[in-house]
């Protein structure tokens, strides 16, 4: 009777049991266990997390991928290194600058305004300059803005606001991003070979560039070391940030999925870096240093100023032409 | 509340891709874009299984922390939910995500993606349950009308599960107590497996002699 019944569920358990482990394929390999029916092994769950992709049809073959991990990555540097540093770091900075400001004080011409004009920046100079600080400032909002809005400025204006004023400045930042391209292109062409090495940056290192004692004016050419560093800081950096840029804008075609997250990472981390060399530059040609301002508005600066910060530039310049820009 | 999960159960996919249709349907899902899709590992070999993904609405959502306008949340039920209204489109979703969910109608250059389309576990958005802004932003709302995932519910095997994710691992559970071994302990089919069938082959301690 056990035998009969056995039997009769036979059929049954035939039809449920699973194929054969040691079948051997066309190709007369034996697949092993990691290689049989059965999905659930560590390593076929290991390999689709380390993001195997499976085929896919119909849809780009890079969506056969079922678990892409570096995107955690990825989010945990922009979420954490990136926003948290950048943002320790900013704050940091501007007050190393108002500690600064109010420890040494802005720093005076020291012979006062000799009431005499000399022409620092010629109007393509200026132009330059402004095309290139101009985009930056709107970048740099924009871009911390991205960064760290969510944070700092979205419980202030509300959801709403706020989305529409990150969308605006997506757009503004998008193309601001050439104009910046162009004025390093008009600054690079300009200013180059007025940022070489020379003798007197030695001296103007040694002097702490005179910023750190009252009356101490190492001699500089038409640029000091630290307009120099500031130069090639903006140069370097922004050729890599507008090409991580650009990369960016064109979304997939320059990089895949791992290539966009590295990129928006270096983008992201080294603007940072040169925005807080920046706030610096803002400060020191602003409220940092009475009478530097003028240079790249009007274009002309006072004589005095000139020669105490600029002098070789000044005795250069006077050989050249007696009456400079009277 | 419910905690709302999908699982897909690779034993009983059979990449008919019935679930990316049904989805696309009932939501009008714009061209080129699939909330859900079909992969299929080791295709034409030995141990070929299927896999039905799309938002998998993650606990603690990778699209949600990177979100810059802050355009997404998570409803009672685990659902992750966004608002197109306040949706840039700059695509730091895509870059999060694990599973690849978040997808754009335009692939145009300048950041111009449009409004980032997802799965919404049939639970629609911020909108008004049923309304018509609703419908045509993120689809129809079946949750609200206390039905479960269409995906899940048009899979003609039962191979993808969606709802209450208590009674998705009941299920789950019941099945690999039926099919028995292989379908889950990390390592049990590396170290017993195959000894097993073995002495199946055997005869030895097979099931139903004695």
């Amino acid at each position: 009777m056990r035998r009969i019944s056995f039997l009769a569920v036979l059929p049954i358990l035939l039809l449920c049991a699973p194929a054969p482990a040691a079948a051997t394929t066309s190709d007369g390999n034996v697949p092993t266990i990691a290689q049989s029916d059965r999905i659930a092994t560590p390593d076929t769950w290991r390999s689709i997390r380390q993001g195997e992709a499976g085929f896919i049809a119909g849809q780009p073959a890079s969506r056969g991928v079922l678990i892409q991990s570096e995107g955690e990555a990825w989010r945990a540097a922009r979420n954490g290194k990136v926003a948290v540093w950048g943002g320790i770091a900013l704050v940091g900075v501007i007050l190393a600058i108002a500690a600064f400001y109010f420890i040494r004080g802005p720093i005076k011409i020291d012979g006062g305004p000799s009431g005499r004009q000399i022409l620092r920046f010629k109007k393509v100079e200026r132009i330059g300059h402004w095309l290139t600080a101009g985009s930056f400032m709107v970048l740099a909002l924009t871009g911390l803005n991205t960064l760290l809005g969510r944070w700092v400025l979205e419980p202030v204006l509300g959801k709403s606001l706020f989305s529409w004023l990150t969308w605006a400045g997506k757009w503004l930042h998008n193309i601001s991003g050439f104009v910046f391209i162009a004025g390093l292109v008009v600054i690079f062409a300009l200013w180059a070979k007025d940022n070489l090495w020379d003798r007197y940056d030695f001296g103007w290192i040694m002097g702490g560039g005179g910023l750190l004692k009252k009356g101490v004016h190492p001699p500089a050419a038409k640029f000091n070391f630290g307009q120099k560093t500031q130069f090639w800081m903006v140069i370097c950096g922004g050729a890599v940030v507008s090409s991580t840029g650009i990369s960016l804008l064109f979304p997939f075609t320059f990089g895949d999925l791992l290539g966009m997250q590295v990129m928006q990472l270096v983008h992201a981390a080294l603007a940072l870096v040169m925005i807080l060399f920046i706030l610096g530059h803002i400060y020191i040609g602003t409220i940092g240093m009475e009478g530097a301002s003028t240079a790249v508005t009007t274009g002309y600066v006072d004589l005095e100023w000139a020669r105490e910060h600029h002098s070789v530039w000044v005795e250069q310049r006077e050989g050249d032409k007696p009456k400079a820009a009277e | 509340m419910a905690r709302m999960k999908f699982l897909c159960d690779a034993e009983r996919c059979i990449h008919c891709s019935g679930c990316v249709t049904a989805c696309k349907n009932e939501h009008e899902v714009p061209w080129g874009i699939n909330r859900r899709r079909v992969v299929t590992l080791n295709d034409g070999k030995p141990g070929q299984k299927s896999l039905s993904v799309a938002c998998m609405h993650c606990s603690d959502a990778p699209c949600m922390a990177v979100c810059p306008v802050d355009c997404f949340y998570q409803t009672n039920d685990g659902i992750v939910l966004h608002n197109k209204d306040l949706c840039i489109g700059c695509g730091y979703c895509f870059f999060a995500c694990p599973f690849g969910a978040p997808q754009y109608p335009a692939t145009g250059n300048f950041g111009g993606r449009g409004k980032m389309d997802k799965c919404t576990f049939c639970a629609g958005g911020p909108e008004t349950d049923h309304s018509k802004a609703e419908l045509e932003k993120y689809g129809r709302n079946r949750i609200a009308e206390g039905k479960l995932p269409l995906c899940a519910e048009m899979c003609a095997t039962k191979a993808l599960l969606a709802g209450d994710g208590d009674k998705v691992s009941t299920i789950y559970r019941e099945r690999v107590m039926a099919r028995g071994f292989g379908s889950g302990a990390a390592g049990w089919g590396q170290a017993y497996g195959q000894q097993e069938r073995t002495r199946e082959r055997k005869g030895f301690g097979a099931p139903g002699k004695e």
